[in-house]
């Protein structure tokens, strides 16, 4: 493990590998702090780069874009109070109270802080876990893996369905349905390709990611009329305050930290929960802890009230690289867009990964610590000439996302077919969107597509056919209980709200 | 009878998983793996019930939580104006090359979206896109067939 550790050390410590982390913090910050544009689309953005460096490198730099994109996220939720990212809205509680109060660089810094320690302590956690859970996961089998997969789709569904399951699952079978397009794995027979030359290789990736997210956001942003720059007007952005912190504030930081450190690494290992809901546990469990008078500065710019979730949504980006490592099974769909690229590089993660590739393995948790410090370093002293991006007006902005999406899958096929598949998917993408179809359940569904169907026909061949291996093993048995829970629960929730309704 | 968005959505992908599990079945499997505990369609088909359940069921029962949407105030000129652009930015691609189509299509894009600071939307467009090219080849190596360049002799 000592040697794996320096080869990892080494491969991110290399001069290319530091300036990748660098752009990607640097880059990942700029387009998180964006309202509307988040780590997915960050990511997806970066994917057609990516493909010109070796695994290392593009997964390096697709790390640093990830914690940038967090970090950027936190900075437009405390300065215009609009969160670039789900994970960062209980940053907004109170964060932009804080700021308001002309505190800004003070919330800005608590937030850059917090995110440094929660990173830090997951990502000793990560270094401990995922060697650990590896060998575990060397146990489990096709159904088992089937299993987790369901699991994963399940989880992520439940999560982001925001009360409608339903809407989610369908988001699931349409993912799924996309991926099942193109010439069959093993015996080579095409499958709704419709006679089409462009389609039996199937629908690429980067085209499915680029539409749901990059470009579907940007038509969303035009066609909800909404003008974010608007609201960046709010608030001052020469007029940041200091960024130190006094010794109550730091002494306010040193008990939240810890614990919101622990739950979120623990949150973020599970599937589908991811930083949002860390999060959110973070701020509850906050108020809880601290006593009557500390309470009551919650909502109003508390300390505590910043520290949390910041500390809480960095854990649980790294405890969701712990699945994606180690089962090859992501677990939110930030994690999903980076197997698929993984996939791309002609790599597949799982429980072999830290054997067989282990400058990969701990290259990207050497750097996920190593773009901790970039952010802390390098972005928090820039913050105020990166919050100048929040003032770009809409009309130059969401032409530029276009042209990068537009230019991302060009680049990868060079014919104008994907072009037009991209814009149709994303007109697509958009209308559901409005209704709250969500997205990551899709994404998660299409790069898991393929190795579902390989895994259930694996597990359908052994079993000849019976579904019997759905309860042959205790380990199988018990994650399909917690299936049928998660369904259950869902069913329970949303009878719940029609009765309310 | 007043059917909502959401319900109408799911009626539409309820048509589609109908489309999708009958292409499913038309799918030629070879005539020894016909009887296999698993072939090509047998995924395919499971999605397409799947699709068609999940679907069903958002038709029939009552929505747990109705999405509302004030259609008056979306943008539909604008949305519809850059759609649009972008197909016939598909069109010209490969004709004109990707530096001339490429740098109209942000130029018109800006101008649809109400930019009208010239200087920016020249600089945001032309140059851009040729520095951007430049990054292209001078660094990730990649060559980008355009005929316009070749035409006026920038590219060999």
């Amino acid at each position: 493990m000592i040697e794996g550790i320096l080869i990892g050390l080494q491969t991110a410590l290399s001069f290319k590998n530091l300036m990748m982390v660098m752009i990607g913090c640097f880059s990942g910050t700029i387009i998180g702090m964006l309202p509307g544009l988040g780590p997915m689309t960050a990511i997806a953005l970066m994917i057609p780069i990516t493909y010109g460096f070796d695994p290392s490198t593009g997964l390096i730099l697709m790390a640093g874009v990830y914690y940038g994109a967090v970090f950027g996220g936190s900075t437009s939720s405390i300065l215009i109070n609009a969160p670039g990212v789900p994970g960062t809205v209980a940053t907004s509680f109170d964060g932009y109270p804080m700021a308001q109060q002309g505190k800004a660089g003070k919330a800005l810094a608590i937030a850059a802080y917090s995110s440094f320690a929660g990173g830090t302590i997951s990502a000793i956690f990560l270094l401990i876990a995922a060697p650990s859970l590896s060998l575990v996961s060397l146990s489990f089998r096709s159904p088992d893996y089937f299993g987790l997969m369901i699991l994963g789709l399940t989880a992520v569904a439940a999560f982001s369905s925001k009360g409608n399951f339903l809407k989610a699952m369908m988001m699931v079978v349409l993912g799924l349905m996309l991926a099942s397009v193109g010439q069959d794995t093993l015996s080579d027979i095409p499958r709704f390709t419709f006679d089409n030359m462009n389609l039996s290789d199937g629908i690429s990736f980067v085209l499915v990611v680029m539409a749901t997210f990059a470009m579907s956001e940007a038509l969303t942003i035009i066609f909800k009329a909404n003008d974010p720059t608007k609201a960046a007007k709010q608030i001052s952005l020469s007029q940041l305050g200091s960024i130190k912190l006094d010794k109550d504030e730091t002494k306010k930081m040193v008990t939240t930290i810890p614990r919101s450190s622990v739950l979120g690494f623990i949150i973020g290992v599970l599937p589908g929960a991811g930083a949002t809901i860390a999060s959110f546990l973070a701020y509850g469990m906050e108020r809880n802890f601290v006593n009557d008078e500390e309470k009551q500065k919650f909502g109003k710019g508390s300390v505590n009230g910043i520290a949390a979730p910041e500390t809480a949504n960095n854990a649980a980006c790294s405890g969701s690289f712990v699945p994606l490592l180690t089962l090859g099974i992501p677990g939110s769909g930030t994690t999903a867009v980076m197997l698929g690229a993984l996939l791309g590089f002609g790599i597949q993660p799982g429980p072999r990964l830290y054997q067989t590739n282990p400058e990969i393995f701990w290259s990207v948790i050497m750097s996920m610590y190593i773009g901790m410090v970039v952010l802390l370093i390098l972005n928090l002293p820039l913050i105020p000439y990166i919050a100048r991006v929040l003032a770009t007006p809409r009309t130059f902005l969401i032409p530029l996302i276009l042209f990068f999406s537009l230019t991302g899958v060009y680049l990868m096929s060079f014919n104008n077919f994907d072009i037009y598949m991209m814009i149709g998917i994303a007109v697509v993408a958009t209308v559901l969107r409005l209704y709250d179809f969500p997205m990551p359940p899709l994404i998660l569904a299409f790069v898991l597509g393929g190795l579902m169907e390989e895994n259930l026909r694996r597990s359908l061949l052994i079993s000849d056919g019976s579904w019997s291996f759905m309860w042959d093993r205790p380990l199988t048995i018990a994650i399909m209980l917690t299936i049928i829970f998660i369904v259950g629960w869902q069913i329970y929730k949303s009878f719940k709200l029609i009765k309310k309704h | 009878m007043k059917i909502s968005p959401s319900k109408l959505i799911s009626l539409l992908f309820f048509i589609f998983s109908g489309y999708y599990l009958y292409t499913a079945y038309q799918i030629q499997v070879f005539a020894f793996d016909e009887n296999a505990p698993f072939n090509a369609k047998t995924f395919p088909i499971y999605l397409g019930f799947a699709g068609l359940v999940f679907s069903a069921l958002y038709i029939i029962l009552p929505e747990a939580n109705p999405t509302d949407v004030d259609l008056k105030v979306l943008d539909y000129k604008k949305t519809i104006g850059l759609v649009i652009l972008m197909i016939l930015y598909g069109l010209t691609i490969l004709r004109a090359g990707y530096f001339l189509s490429t740098s109209i299509f942000l130029v018109v894009s800006y101008i649809i979206l109400g930019e009208r600071k010239w200087i920016w939307i020249f600089i945001l467009s032309f140059p851009f896109v040729a520095i951007f090219m430049y990054l292209l080849h001078g660094l990730l190596n990649i060559y980008l067939r355009d005929p316009f360049l070749k035409y006026i002799g920038i590219m060999g």
